[in-house]
């Protein structure tokens, strides 16, 4: 408080700033460490002397990018941030000065010029700071980066590839692979994909993007795969090498519902399983059910490999049973899915009217089946299986009829060629020209109706993959399939996702020249 | 009038030599140059002497003096002070000080009749001053330096003080001195106006930089134009002839 009182009591001397003339024009002015007005000083000294007023910057017409010295090439619009960040640091000398502030000057886009006006200080005589503005002027001139000029040269020029394979029959395991690609957008980096027999070729402009590809591949499949490259070309002087890596992926060729016979080996290791069961689900591993006991064991990928089996009896060789009679035990949970042990009786629906062959079999989807129904199944009495597998197991008793899910047939026929409400995207994908007969088309198309029939009955696969609204669908008249009570399954319409539209960008950029501002 | 010059390629002249109303000293350099501007200017009116100090060049930082007298620091041999008494008037005193702060033009300037001396000087020194150069002494600071000497000089006519003096400092200054004082600059911009510039009451040196706009603040405040060795004559001779008839 005393400190206060005396600080206050204090008598201080006010000092009011003299004037002086400036040293070179005799003008008043305040006093500053040079002594030398404003004016003077400037036409004295110019701190821009040693910089940079023209500098030329290379541009890639192509990809639209900048080269930032040595080799890298940087994407900027027009009069934007990075492009002034970009500007400016090609400036050379520039540490020496202060930098204040910097902008655009607006120059027409193909003028092939940038100004950038700079302000900068910078001290002079006697540490006197003088702050300048200036412009610098870029000539923007086109240069191809090596990559496009390697893509102008040959479009198709690719680094790495992942030839994508699955030794089966039917591509049921693409089409349902092409929607998770899409829906994780795992081919963002790909140049091209082609169709191939057997499979397909993803081609990429680097290795790694190869190898995320396959990592993703990895984690969403059972696959194994091995790696290797080509020497294209090779420099000895600077000791670079150029190689064409090529990867080769195979997917297990066990697919979803496919009847198996363990060999015993695997068998055993899962707990004596089996030794036929029926593959529930493909993710990057095998679920198996056993459809007699209802036991169970997922089988990892790697031992997969390790003892690789084949599929006893596939997709193709289902065969369409009319159920008789059903006695059910109450349903259980396995993960996501419900099953339910139960006896029943089948009959082919091929025998139908023409003998009395009958079946009493297990079957694991006793819940889903009244008498009436219909339901696909591996016919194993009358099948001629050949598998070297099976054979090794002495006095197993194979049970007539492995039924595998329910079927919707009779009810579909009638809906089938009505348009669904909702659609999926698809890869652009290369067909191989020798793969492109027309029989082949029609195939793929069929294979393609079962694969969207499928989704519909399986809300478990649907949420793995990205299902669309068809903008085009028009709700026709359903009154006529309600009357018959029972409906095949369908999308419910709260699953499906509108599609991102892009509206016509038709603004003008017309307004543009009086956002111009000269100085 | 004043006249630009430089020593051996340096503008600060004031370093090198130490010009009074009636005494000039000047550096000894490599060529005849220097010295010869200060002959032509003075050597019909004043003295211009040779010298050096302590066996250097820097003779107008070493010493301080006016008409009355010349105080020179304890570095100055016994030679040169011998050879200063031998060539400057008889009524000049020359005196040898014990100072510690031996650039004794850095930290005293002086007109005729009042000094400025720098704060932390002796006392000894302080009436040594006032006995020698017969002037009245105040300690003082320049624009918040010391070196009173450095950044002011001051002849009996006028005064050029560093630029940035606040105008409460300058009335102050100008009140102790008696003489109106100006804040200014020499050798283009340059604020240790004592290192640039040397002045008596009719004449000053100042570094070849300065411009025509220093050289004239200079000439006006000083009051250079009129001046002449003979003038103070032909004004006294105007009151004499008036008290005679």
């Amino acid at each position: 408080m005393a400190d206060g009182m005396a600080v206050a009591d204090m008598f201080t001397v006010h000092h009011t700033v003299g004037r002086v003339l400036c040293c070179m024009c005799g003008v008043s002015m305040a006093p500053n460490a040079a002594n030398m007005c404003v004016a003077c000083l400037r036409s004295q000294v110019d701190i821009t002397e040693d910089l940079q007023k023209h500098v030329t910057i290379l541009y890639c017409p192509e990809c639209e990018r900048y080269l930032q010295p040595p080799r890298t090439w940087v994407k900027a619009q027009l009069e934007s941030k990075e492009l002034l960040t970009f500007c400016i640091k090609r400036l050379k000398n520039l540490t020496k000065v202060r930098l204040v502030d910097a902008g655009f000057i607006w120059t027409e886009p193909h003028s092939k010029r940038l100004k950038v006006k700079l302000k900068i200080q910078k001290e002079v005589v006697n540490g006197a700071i003088l702050e300048q503005a200036y412009v610098v002027e870029y000539t923007v001139d086109d240069h191809m980066c090596d990559k496009c000029t390697r893509v102008a040269a040959n479009p198709d020029q690719w680094i790495a590839k992942v030839q994508l394979r699955q030794k089966v029959d039917h591509k049921r395991t693409f089409f349902f692979l092409e929607q998770l690609i899409i829906k994780h957008q795992a081919s963002s980096q790909c140049i091209n994909i082609k169709q191939m027999h057997d499979g397909v070729d993803f081609f990429y402009s680097n290795r790694s993007h190869a190898i995320k590809f396959v990592d993703f591949l990895n984690n969403v499949v059972p696959i194994k795969f091995r790696n290797d490259k080509q020497l294209v070309s090779h420099d000895t002087h600077s000791n670079t090498y150029n190689y064409k890596f090529t990867f080769s992926v195979e997917i297990c060729p066990v697919c979803r519902d496919d009847l198996v016979c363990l060999p015993q080996k695997v068998a055993a290791s899962l707990g004596n399983i089996g030794p036929l069961v029926l593959c529930m689900r493909v993710s990057n591993n095998l679920m198996l059910l056993d459809p007699n006991t209802l036991r169970y064991a997922y089988h990892d990928c790697n031992q997969y490999w390790r003892v690789p089996y084949k599929a006893l009896l596939s997709h193709k060789q289902l065969v369409e049973y009319i159920v008789l009679d059903v006695e059910a035990e109450p349903a259980i949970s396995i993960g996501s899915n419900r099953f339910s042990q139960a006896h029943v009786q089948v009959a082919r629906v091929s025998d139908f009217g023409k003998n009395d062959t009958i079946f009493t079999v297990k079957t694991h989807i006793g819940h889903l089946l009244s008498p009436g129904d219909h339901a696909l199944g591996y016919d194993l009495y009358g099948a001629n299986t050949n598998d070297m597998e099976m054979d090794k197991y002495k006095g197993l008793v194979l049970p007539d009829v492995v039924l595998v899910k329910k079927s919707y047939e009779e009810t579909r026929q009638r809906k089938r060629g009505r348009a669904r409400p909702w659609k999926l995207k698809s890869l652009a994908m290369e067909i191989d020209p020798a793969a492109a007969t027309k029989q082949e088309e029609q195939k793929r198309a069929m294979e393609y109706e079962r694969f969207l029939e499928e989704l519909e009955e399986d809300p478990e696969m649907r949420s793995k993959i990205a299902l669309y609204k068809d903008p085009n669908y028009v709700p026709g008249s359903e009154t006529a399939s309600m009357i018959d009570g029972e409906q095949p399954p369908s999308v419910p319409l709260d699953e499906l996702l509108a599609d991102l539209r892009l509206e016509g960008e038709s603004r003008a950029d017309s307004d543009e020249d009086e956002d111009m501002d000269e100085d | 009038m004043a006249t630009r010059s430089q020593f051996e390629n340096s503008s600060e002249i004031g370093v090198f030599s130490k010009l009074t109303n009636a005494y000039c000293l000047v550096a000894i350099g490599g060529s005849e140059n220097f010295y010869s501007t200060f002959e032509s200017e003075l050597s019909d009116v004043i003295p211009v002497v040779k010298a050096s100090i302590a066996g250097t060049r820097v003779i107008g930082r070493m010493c301080v003096g006016n008409k009355n007298g010349l105080l020179l620091p304890n570095s100055t041999t016994d030679q040169e002070l011998l050879h200063m008494r031998n060539c400057l008037p008889d009524s000049v005193v020359v005196q040898r000080i014990d100072e510690r702060l031996s650039a004794l033009g850095n930290c005293i300037t002086c007109n005729d009749y009042v000094a400025l001396i720098h704060t932390d000087l002796d006392k000894e020194t302080e009436e040594l001053i006032a006995d020698v150069l017969g002037v009245e002494v105040f300690r003082q600071t320049i624009a918040g330096n010391i070196l009173v000497g450095s950044y002011c000089v001051f002849s009996n006519r006028g005064g050029l003080v560093h630029p940035h003096t606040s105008i409460e400092d300058l009335d102050e200054l100008s009140s102790l001195l008696q003489v109106p004082l100006v804040a200014g600059t020499v050798n283009r911009g340059s604020e240790v106006v004592g290192a640039g510039l040397v002045v008596n009451d009719w004449t000053a040196f100042t570094g070849i930089d300065t411009t025509a706009t220093e050289l004239s603040v200079i000439e006006s405040v000083f009051k250079l134009r009129e001046a002449q060795p003979s003038a103070i004559v032909n004004e006294m001779r105007a009151s004499l002839i008036d008290s005679m008839t």
